[in-house]
C-alpha cells in the first residue's frame, strides 16, 4: 500500500506540468469551439471524452461545417492512428495488469501523458498511470471550460498566440533528451525532413495529415531501429 | 448547431479516439522480444512529436514570421531546459510579442 501511494505521489507530481500547459492550449480549443457555435459545456464535454489536441480541433471543424459522419470518423481516426503505436509500446510495460484496467487506462494515452510514461524506468502500476492522467483531463477540461465562457475577452491576438503552446509542448518534451542521445537527435532529424518533404512535395499533397504522421514516424523509427540492430549485430562479431 | 447532430458527432469522436488508444493497449499482452521492434518503440515519441511539430508550427497562429519567433523562442527555452509550461507559454508570449504588437505597428 505505501509503495502504491509512492507511486500516486510520483504520478501527479510528473503530471502538474501537463495540467498547466494543457489548461493554455485548451483554453484556445475552448474559444474556437463556441465561435464555432458549440455551447460552453458542451465544448467542454468534447474535451473530457477525447482528451486529443488534433482530433478534437479537426472534428469540431468538421461538426461546424455540418459535415457528414463519415467524414468525421475517418478524418479522426486517422489523425489519431499514432495512438496505436504508442500504445502498442506502452503495453510493454503494463503486461502484468489486468484487462480491464488497460481499457480504463486506454482513455488517457496522450501524446504528452505517453511521453511522461514511457520515460520511466521499468514496468508502470495501475495507480502511477492513473494518477498521472487525473490532472491534465482537468486541466483540458476545465482549460476549455474557461476559455468558451472567457474568450471572448481577451484580443484576438493573444488567442492567436495561444494556438502555439501545444506545439511548444512538443518542443519541450523532445528537445531535452535528443541534446543527450545522438540517436535521438537523429531521428527528429530525420522525422522533421520527412515530414517537410511529404508537406510541401507536390506528389504527397493528396495525404491527409493523420497519414503524413504516421508514415514519418514509422520512417524515422524503423530507420533508427535498423541502424541499432545493425551496429548491435557486428559488436557481436 | 442542431443539438441532436452535435452529440452523436461527439460520441463518434470519442470512440474514434479511445478505440485507437486502449485497445492495442488491452489486446496485445505478450512481452515483445524482437530487438528491432524494441528499439522501434523506443524512437517512437521522439519520431511522432517532431512529425506533429514541423512543419505545422510554422502556421498555427496569425503570420508565419510570428510562428516562426515562437518556435525559436521555444526551442530556446528547452535547450536551457525550462520546464514545460514556461516552454509554452514563452512560445506563445514571443508570438503575440511579434504578431499582437510589432506588426500592429508597422
Amino acid at each position: 500500500m505505501t509503495l502504491q501511494r509512492a507511486d500516486i505521489r510520483r504520478g501527479m507530481r510528473l503530471s502538474v506540468p501537463i495540467a498547466l500547459g494543457y489548461f493554455a492550449v485548451s483554453f484556445a480549443f475552448g474559444i474556437s469551439a463556441v465561435q464555432s457555435g458549440v455551447p460552453p459545456f458542451l465544448a467542454a464535454f468534447i474535451s473530457l471524452t477525447n482528451l486529443s489536441s488534433s482530433g478534437q480541433f479537426a472534428g469540431v471543424k468538421i461538426l461546424a461545417a455540418g459535415g457528414a459522419y463519415v467524414e468525421l470518423v475517418l478524418s479522426v481516426l486517422i489523425i489519431n492512428l499514432r495512438y496505436i503505436l504508442m500504445s502498442l509500446s506502452l503495453s510493454q510495460k503494463m503486461i502484468a495488469l489486468p484487462r480491464w484496467q488497460k481499457l480504463l487506462l486506454g482513455y488517457g494515452v496522450t501524446d504528452e501523458i505517453y511521453a511522461a510514461a514511457i520515460q520511466q524506468e521499468g514496468d508502470l502500476s495501475f495507480s502511477f498511470f492513473a494518477s498521472l492522467i487525473v490532472l491534465p483531463v482537468l486541466g483540458w477540461s476545465g482549460g476549455t471550460l474557461t476559455g468558451a465562457l472567457m474568450g471572448q475577452l481577451l484580443p484576438q491576438t493573444v488567442t492567436a498566440a495561444l494556438g502555439i503552446a501545444l506545439y511548444c509542448m512538443f518542443i519541450a518534451i523532445v528537445v531535452p533528451p535528443a541534446t543527450k542521445d545522438s540517436r535521438i537527435l537523429k531521428t527528429v532529424l530525420i522525422a522533421a525532413g520527412f515530414s517537410i518533404a511529404l508537406t510541401y512535395l507536390p506528389q504527397f499533397s493528396f495525404l491527409p495529415v493523420g497519414w503524413r504522421v504516421i508514415l514519418c514516424t514509422l520512417a524515422a523509427s524503423s530507420l533508427m531501429a535498423l541502424r541499432d540492430v545493425r551496429t548491435l549485430k557486428e559488436r557481436r562479431q | 448547431m442542431e443539438m441532436g447532430y452535435l452529440l452523436f458527432g461527439i460520441l463518434l469522436m470519442f470512440l474514434a479516439t479511445y478505440l485507437p488508444r486502449a485497445l492495442p493497449l488491452a489486446l496485445l499482452n505478450k512481452r515483445i522480444t524482437s530487438p528491432f521492434l524494441l528499439a522501434f518503440f523506443s524512437y517512437i515519441p521522439y519520431a511522432v512529436l517532431t512529425a506533429l511539430t514541423i512543419p505545422a508550427i510554422f502556421t498555427a497562429t496569425q503570420s508565419v514570421p510570428g510562428a516562426a519567433v515562437g518556435f525559436a523562442a521555444a526551442l530556446f527555452l528547452s535547450l536551457r531546459g525550462k520546464p514545460m509550461i514556461t516552454v509554452a507559454l514563452g512560445g506563445a508570449a514571443a508570438v503575440w510579442l511579434v504578431e499582437g504588437l510589432l506588426l500592429s505597428i508597422l
